[in-house]
C-alpha cells in the first residue's frame, strides 16, 4: 500500500506543467487534490513515473461570477463549491462528494480529469452544459463538458494537457437527488435536473461510463408528461451493467426514483 | 527533498522522497506515532490531520506537498501542562473509544467541526464524523462525546 517510486515536479506556471507533462511522454500525471490518484497509486493501480504537483500554480484557484454562470478555477477545492452561494447546485453538488477531509483537498479539476462516473462534478458539469478550459502545447482550448467524457475514467484529454478551468452556467432552475450505500459513498445513482429558459434537461450520472442525458425523458416532460412518466422513461432509456453495487433492475428503479425526486426539487424560474 | 513544515508549533526540516506520505514522515521520521495508518488508501480516516487548520487525510499526502504547511496531529491537542483537551476528555468519559486506533482521526475531525460548527446537533455530528470509521464504539458513544464537548465549549465561552 506504499505508491511506487515517482519523480516530483512542483511547476510554478501552466506552461511549465504543460512542458513537464510532454517530456513525460504520457508517463506523466497531474497531482491536484490527491483524493482520487493517490489511492490508486497506493493500490499500484496506477504508477506515473512523474508527478506534476499544480498545487503552487498561482491563479488556479480563482472563481469568478457573471450574470449567466460560475468560473472555477482547476484547483478551486470541493469545501470552496460548497460554501459558495452564487451556483447553488453547484454547492449541494459538491456537499456530497465524499467526506470533508477529502472536500478540503478534492478539486474540480481533478474530479472533471478523472472522469469517474459516479462522481457528482461530471454529472453538473454535462447537466449545466459547462464549457473546460484546457491547456496544452499549443495554448488554451475550449471543449463541452459533453465532449470531455469519452468512456469510462477516459477524456479527451491529451497526456500534455491540463484543465485550468471550468465555467458552469447557472440554471435558471434546477433540483439534485443522489443515492449512495453510505453516507460520503459514490452514487450509484445521481439525477440533476436543470432548466436554462424553457424546457428541463434531464442527466444522470452512475449509470453508465459517462455522465448522459435522458433524452426520452426530456421529451416526457416537454410534452406535458408527469414526473412520474418522465421518471419511467429515464428508467428505460438508460443501460446500465450490473456490478456488486447493484442488479440493472435495481439501478433502473434507483434511476427512476432519483429523476423523480430531482423533478419534485425543482424551483421555480427566478 | 527538502521539506520545512511546522507540526504543533515545531517548524523541522526533512529529507524525504516525493513518495513519502504526509502520514509516513509523520510517524517514521517526526516519532509522532499518535496518527494512525488504517487503510492508507483514504477510507478509514485514522490518519485525518489537520493541515493549515483544515481535515486532510494523512495518507493521501505526500510529504512533500506539505511544504510549509502547519500540520496539526493529535500530540498537538495537549493542553501546555501536558493534560489532556477537553474532547480527549469527553471521548473518555462518554466511551468515545474502546480499542483507540480510530480515535486520533476521530479527534482532529471532531476539532475541527465544533470549530466550525459550535452548535451541531447529532445530526450534523453524524455527518460530519462519518469519513471516520470505528469498529468498537457503534459510534453512539462517539456522537455522544462530540455532543458533550461542543456543549462545554459553548459553555464556557459564554
Amino acid at each position: 500500500m506504499k505508491c511506487a517510486p515517482f519523480d516530483y515536479v512542483r511547476p510554478s506556471s501552466v506552461e511549465e506543467a504543460v512542458t513537464t507533462l510532454r517530456q513525460a511522454a504520457g508517463d506523466g500525471k497531474i497531482l491536484a487534490g490527491g483524493q482520487s490518484l493517490v489511492p490508486v497509486m497506493a493500490m499500484r493501480m496506477a504508477r506515473p513515473s512523474v508527478l506534476v504537483d499544480v498545487n503552487r500554480i498561482p491563479g488556479l484557484s480563482s472563481v469568478e461570477v457573471d450574470a449567466r454562470a460560475l468560473r472555477v478555477g482547476a484547483l478551486t477545492r470541493h469545501a470552496l463549491l460548497e460554501a459558495q452561494d452564487e451556483h447553488p447546485l453547484l454547492a449541494e453538488a459538491a456537499g456530497w462528494i465524499g467526506h470533508t477531509a477529502i472536500r478540503t483537498r478534492g478539486t474540480a479539476g481533478g474530479s472533471l480529469a478523472h472522469a469517474d462516473p459516479s462522481a457528482e462534478l461530471p454529472v453538473v458539469a454535462v447537466a449545466t452544459g459547462a464549457t473546460v478550459t484546457v491547456a496544452g502545447p499549443d495554448g488554451l482550448r475550449e471543449l463541452d463538458a459533453a465532449d470531455l467524457f469519452t468512456g469510462m475514467m477516459t477524456t479527451a484529454l491529451a497526456d500534455d494537457e491540463m484543465i485550468t478551468s471550468v465555467r458552469f452556467p447557472r440554471p435558471d432552475r434546477w433540483g439534485f437527488a443522489e443515492f449512495a450505500r453510505r453516507h460520503g459513498d459514490f452514487a450509484l445513482v445521481t439525477a440533476v435536473v436543470t432548466g436554462f429558459g424553457d424546457g428541463l434537461r434531464v442527466t444522470l450520472g452512475g449509470v453508465s461510463a459517462a455522465p448522459v442525458r435522458a433524452h426520452a425523458a426530456e421529451e416526457v416532460l416537454a410534452g406535458g408528461g408527469t414526473a412520474r412518466d418522465a421518471a419511467q422513461a429515464a428508467s428505460q432509456e438508460i443501460e446500465p451493467t450490473a456490478d456488486l453495487h447493484g442488479s440493472v433492475p435495481f439501478r433502473r428503479a434507483m434511476a427512476a426514483e432519483m429523476v423523480r425526486r430531482a423533478l419534485a426539487r425543482v424551483g421555480p424560474g427566478e | 527533498m527538502d521539506v520545512q513544515l511546522t507540526v504543533n508549533g515545531e517548524t523541522t526540516r526533512l529529507d524525504v522522497e516525493p513518495r513519502r506520505t504526509l502520514a509516513d514522515a509523520l510517524r517514521e521520521d517526526l516519532g509522532l506515532t499518535g496518527t494512525h495508518l488504517g487503510c492508507e488508501h483514504g477510507v478509514c480516516g485514522a490518519c485525518t490531520v489537520l493541515v493549515d487548520g483544515a481535515p486532510a487525510r494523512a495518507c493521501l499526502m505526500f510529504a512533500v506537498q506539505a511544504d510549509g504547511a502547519d500540520v496539526t496531529t493529535v500530540e498537538g491537542l495537549q493542553d501546555d501542562d501536558g493534560g489532556l483537551h477537553p474532547l480527549q476528555e469527553a471521548f473518555v468519559a462518554h466511551h468515545g473509544l474502546q480499542c483507540g486506533f480510530c480515535t486520533p482521526g476521530m479527534l482532529l475531525t471532531a476539532a475541527h467541526l465544533l470549530e466550525t460548527h459550535p452548535d451541531a446537533d447529532r445530526e450534523t455530528i453524524r455527518a460530519e464524523m462519518a469519513g471516520n470509521i470505528c469498529r468498537c464504539t457503534g459510534y453512539q458513544g462517539i456522537v455522544d462525546a462530540v455532543q458533550a464537548a461542543g456543549r462545554d465549549q459553548s459553555r464556557s465561552s459564554t
